[in-house]
């Protein structure tokens, strides 16, 4: 408490040490180890102006010269997700883990749900191509001008905004345990965005093929063992679930309007 | 078959009829308690004057079991579990939905064994079967066997049933989600009370055995 009221001083920062241990891994088929850092603590820093002072300084906590640690981070007041790590055993943005309120050693490693492409880097393709799979974009293009589209109620647009805070991050996808290698199931975010671009009212126009993306492969909507982990970890507050269920509903209609109606 | 549509198969079986036959079971066994053998033999004969009781135990019971329990364990062999960075409720409840399936399912195939299945090779008679099941549930490791297998069935049913209404989009909201895990929740002790009242009924001295079933019973479970 002391640290964060008062202006810290100078000796007291100079003495004050972090400890991080972070799995690493130097190419993407190699094999992961961890490697221990002891960093200088400086007021405010968060893991990503750790990994920065780590590169400025690639010594390890043994005083080895070692690689500097990789890693990717953009806007860093989290609204990119491309920081996106686990932290101390929790997936999250590393621009916004602060050290103050980490438990030490802080550990870091790689989402490992992904293809990881060296240390903490990964490749999250798969999200992206989801978003492909699913037609997350509301197609407005013609040979002539379509005009304005319907109107959105404004209720309706104060809940579909706060869907379309997804930045595509991850973390659900690493919190959920039926992302995996045995799986094919596609993650709570592009189901979120269905449900986003379906309320849209234009959007709405082209609803069913996006619920039949979800209904055929082996990658849908059916594979969500509702453990809820994605609405809690998911760093924007998206409510993840309620879309899920929302997106059940609406697939569940899909499934006997086919039956009995087409 | 296609992903989507097998696990909504798997999802409705599990409450059409599976479902509805553990609270019809835990119904006809609850006369072992309140009626002793004469009320268990008089339920157990209802449900045997049913019409085609054969084809309503086949498609009713079987062939659904077989697939609920079947595909259920392919589901539960894709689970990835993370208990230990995620320990909320409904992580923990993911989990056991799994473990508790895994075990209903094992302890089912053994229940039937035991008992269906030796009616249909003779073994013991509808009007015998209140005695069978106090030889069976006076061993204590049968017994243990038995309290186990129950609440995980239960479990599995109540927590299922759940799952069951937001799979199929009935309960969307957090709200509608956590009344509903209320009622479930009611659900399960209801039903695993009425089922443990006629398992301890079972090992009455009421149900005491003949020796004739005593020596089947014991060749056939050593």
């Amino acid at each position: 408490m002391a640290e964060t009221t008062t202006v810290p001083q100078p000796a007291q920062t100079t003495a004050r040490r972090v400890k991080f241990i972070i799995t690493r891994q130097d190419t993407p088929e190699g094999k992961s180890y961890t490697e221990e850092f002891d960093l200088p603590y400086r007021p405010g820093m968060n893991v990503i102006s750790a990994l920065m002072e780590i590169q400025r300084n690639p010594v390890n906590a043994n005083g080895g010269s070692t690689a500097p640690v990789c890693w990717e981070s953009n806007c860093l007041e989290e609204v990119c997700g491309a920081c996106s790590m686990v932290i101390n055993g929790k997936p999250r943005q590393a621009c916004s883990a602060l050290v103050d309120q980490l438990e030490q050693p802080i550990r870091v490693a790689p989402m490992s749900t992904f293809p990881v492409v060296r240390d903490l880097v990964i490749d999250r393709s798969r999200m992206f191509n989801a978003l492909k799979k699913v037609k997350a974009w509301i197609p407005i293009d013609g040979t002539y001008d379509l005009g304005p589209g319907p109107r959105m109620p404004e209720k309706k647009r104060q809940w579909a905004y706060e869907l379309s805070k997804c930045m595509t991050c991850g973390v659900c996808l690493q919190a959920c345990p039926n992302v995996n290698d045995k799986t094919d199931f596609i993650g709570p975010a592009a189901l979120s965005q269905v449900r986003l671009f379906n309320a849209h009212p234009t959007g709405e126009m082209n609803a069913d093929d996006r619920l039949d993306m979800l209904m055929e492969g082996s990658d849908g909507i059916e594979g969500c063992g509702n453990s809820q982990n994605c609405v809690r970890a998911c760093p924007k507050g998206i409510p993840l679930t309620t879309s899920i269920a929302e997106l059940n509903k609406q697939t569940t209609k899909r499934m006997f309007k086919r039956w009995f109606v087409q | 078959m296609k992903g989507y549509y097998a696990r909504k198969v798997h999802s409705l079986l599990g409450l059409i009829p599976l479902s509805l036959f553990i609270i019809e079971h835990a119904i006809t066994n609850y006369a072992a308690f309140d009626g002793g053998q004469e009320g268990f033999r008089n339920s157990v004969r209802t449900l045997n004057d049913l019409p085609l009781v054969f084809f309503l135990e086949l498609f009713g019971i079987w062939l659904p079991l077989l697939f609920h329990g079947v595909y259920g364990l392919y589901i539960a062999y894709q689970a990835q579990p993370n208990v230990g960075h995620f320990s909320t409720e409904r992580n923990w409840r993911y989990v056991l939905q799994r473990v508790t399936g895994v075990i209903a399912f094992i302890f089912i195939i053994w229940h039937v064994y035991t008992t269906r299945f030796q009616v249909t090779l003779g073994n013991v008679t509808h009007d015998e079967l209140g005695t069978w099941m106090h030889d069976i549930v006076t061993n204590p490791g049968f017994f243990t066997f038995f309290l186990v297998g129950v609440i995980a069935t239960t479990f599995h049913f109540s927590n299922g049933v759940w799952a069951f209404l937001v799979s199929w989009g009935i309960t969307v909201g957090p709200r509608a989600q956590r009344i509903s895990s209320y009622i479930c929740m009611g659900l399960f002790v209801i039903v695993t009370a009425l089922f443990m009242l006629s398992l301890f009924a079972f090992r009455g001295e009421e149900f005491a055995s003949t020796a004739s079933i005593v020596t089947s019973l014991k060749t056939l479970i050593g």
